[in-house]
């Protein structure tokens, strides 16, 4: 019964929770960005990032690519034999990793390995008064750690999508000529003759969109770490960065869906 | 100035204020808001009321950028060294003058040598905050806050969490530091024997209000009771409520 009567309270402090974060997060982009405009731009920390987030993505994403391809190809194989028409099997392998599974895998990926990491530096560094530090040394947080984490992820995440795709397309030739002895010559024109620009494009702003929202959800998590008042140290990076990694996949799944569905 | 947490206040008129080249000690226990004095002197937080001026300014009357320009004349040790780990005690020392300045990069080099030098660092530069003892990362921490020769420098528990050894070290440091350098300094502690050897006025803080101030032989010899228990290290005297104690152990039943 007192559950009952606390229940309008309970959702309310939630909501009031919720939009409070949004808030955050929503001030915490825009001090970010604002910063594009100030001097100097930390070019170091910038190809720092970009070698964090890019190269050191790159044997994860290989393998990963590499295997998503032979599974899609092995699956479409399988149904345009039913149906006499294999050699769509370029098209349909090439189509299906540009306009989805590229953007979606590499995101993955990229949630897993950095967004993850991110979050839990961007949180020790809190709970070490590192911001502090900074701060007291004149130096900007948002334009020092933030924007060039945040740029290196849009900037990363199409270059990741691309390799995947190639190396996916790649996966599914291995699977569809070499070892079921398709056309090489069909696999590869249906795909020429198939994917146009549009497709490309809506790879492109896929990613360019998912890299922006991985690392906000990853930063915006880790930076108000502090603001958890129920867990604090290591607890609260541990949950921060849990948060991170679950709140990306679904609003980047979401954001999947919105932008599939302007595009086709 | 005055400093509150939502409703609760935690700094009651506190006022108070430092010579050139002095040193000056913040004292007191645990809880009497000696952290939060030190965030607000640093314009890490706002008072609710009242000014704090550094160096003729008022930092509460600061714009950003305004701050960010007496930063740059302001050096800060924290108290876990606060260095960034994910670079090296050199970089980490060099950080300040390469954001901040445009010398160039062996201007810069010499100048950090010069400070872990100082600290007696020279060598470590290549190692990572991760590979350093507590006290070796404050005294990089230190060298980080002096490599700007800032006319104000702030140092939160400089000896909490050392050996007594390290701790004598870091105490002497301070006073070679003052020598040469002729640093104004505001140093926060709740060690006693620390407190008393490197300060030329003391500052005692007790539940948010400066209980005294004065010279270190001023201090030792204050009539003030609470003073006389930190010096001697006399737990506060617990005034029991039986009613309230009970009201607790019954959960506001009876």
């Amino acid at each position: 019964m007192e559950g009952l009567i606390n229940l309008p309270a309970s959702l309310g402090r939630y909501s009031i929770d919720i939009v409070s974060s949004i808030g955050r997060a929503a001030v915490f982009l825009g001090l970010t960005l604002s910063r594009l405009f100030h001097w100097p731009f930390p070019l170091a920390e910038f190809i720092k990032q970009l070698n964090f987030v890019g190269v050191r993505t790159l044997p994860v994403l290989l393998v990963a690519g590499l295997f998503t391809g032979m599974v899609v190809a092995l699956q479409f194989y399988d149904t345009l034999v039913r149906f006499g028409s294999v050699d769509l099997l370029g098209s349909a392998v090439a189509l299906s990793l540009i306009r989805e599974l590229g953007p979606v895998m590499a995101a993955l990926m990229v949630i897993a390995r950095v967004g993850s990491a991110s979050c839990a530096e961007i949180g020790i560094m809190r709970n070490e008064q590192q911001f502090d530090a900074l701060e007291c040394m004149a130096i900007d947080v948002y334009r020092y750690l933030m924007l060039p984490r945040l740029l290196a992820a849009i900037v990363a995440l199409p270059m990741l999508t691309a390799i995947f795709d190639l190396v996916g397309i790649g996966g599914g030739y291995v699977v569809g000529v070499l070892i079921h002895g398709e056309s090489a010559g069909a696999y590869i024109n249906g795909l020429i003759d198939t994917v146009t620009i549009n497709d490309v494009l809506m790879g492109v702003i896929k990613s360019l969109v998912f890299g922006l929202i991985i690392m906000w959800i990853a930063l915006v998590n880790g930076f108000n770490v502090h603001l958890n008042q129920s867990l604090s140290g290591a607890e609260g990076v541990s949950h921060a960065t849990t948060t991170a990694v679950v709140l990306s996949a679904i609003v980047m799944l979401s954001f999947d869906f919105i932008i599939g569905s302007l595009m086709l | 100035m005055n400093a509150h947490y939502g409703d609760r206040q935690v700094l009651h008129n506190v006022n108070f204020s430092v010579a050139e080249g002095e040193i000056m000690v913040v004292m007191g226990g645990s809880g009497s808001g000696k952290s939060t004095l030190l965030k607000h002197l640093l314009g890490l937080q706002k008072p609710s009321s009242g000014s704090i001026s550094l160096l003729n300014q008022n930092i509460a009357e600061l714009g950003r950028k305004q701050m960010m320009a007496l930063r740059r004349s302001m050096g800060v040790a924290f108290q876990g060294g606060a260095l960034l780990s994910s670079m090296s005690v050199g970089d980490n020392v060099k950080l300040p003058l390469r954001e901040n300045t445009e010398l160039d990069e062996n201007t810069i080099d010499i100048m950090a040598r010069l400070k872990l030098e100082l600290m007696n660092l020279a060598g470590f530069e290549d190692l990572m905050p991760a590979e350093l003892s507590g006290g070796m990362l404050k005294r990089a921490g230190l060298a980080r806050a002096v490599i700007m020769d800032p006319k104000i420098l702030f140092f939160d528990e400089p000896s909490a969490g050392l050996d007594p050894v390290t701790s004598v070290e870091l105490d002497e440091l301070i006073l070679q530091l003052r020598a040469a350098l002729n640093m104004t300094m505001v140093i926060v502690t709740h060690e006693l024997e620390s407190a008393f050897k490197i300060a030329d006025r003391i500052t005692v803080l007790f539940d948010g209000e400066v209980a005294a101030m004065g010279t270190v032989e001023e201090i030792k010899n204050s009539s003030d009771v609470r003073i006389q228990n930190l010096i001697n290290r006399k737990p506060r005297d617990k005034v029991v409520d039986a009613d309230a104690y009970l009201q607790r152990l019954t959960a506001g039943g009876t």
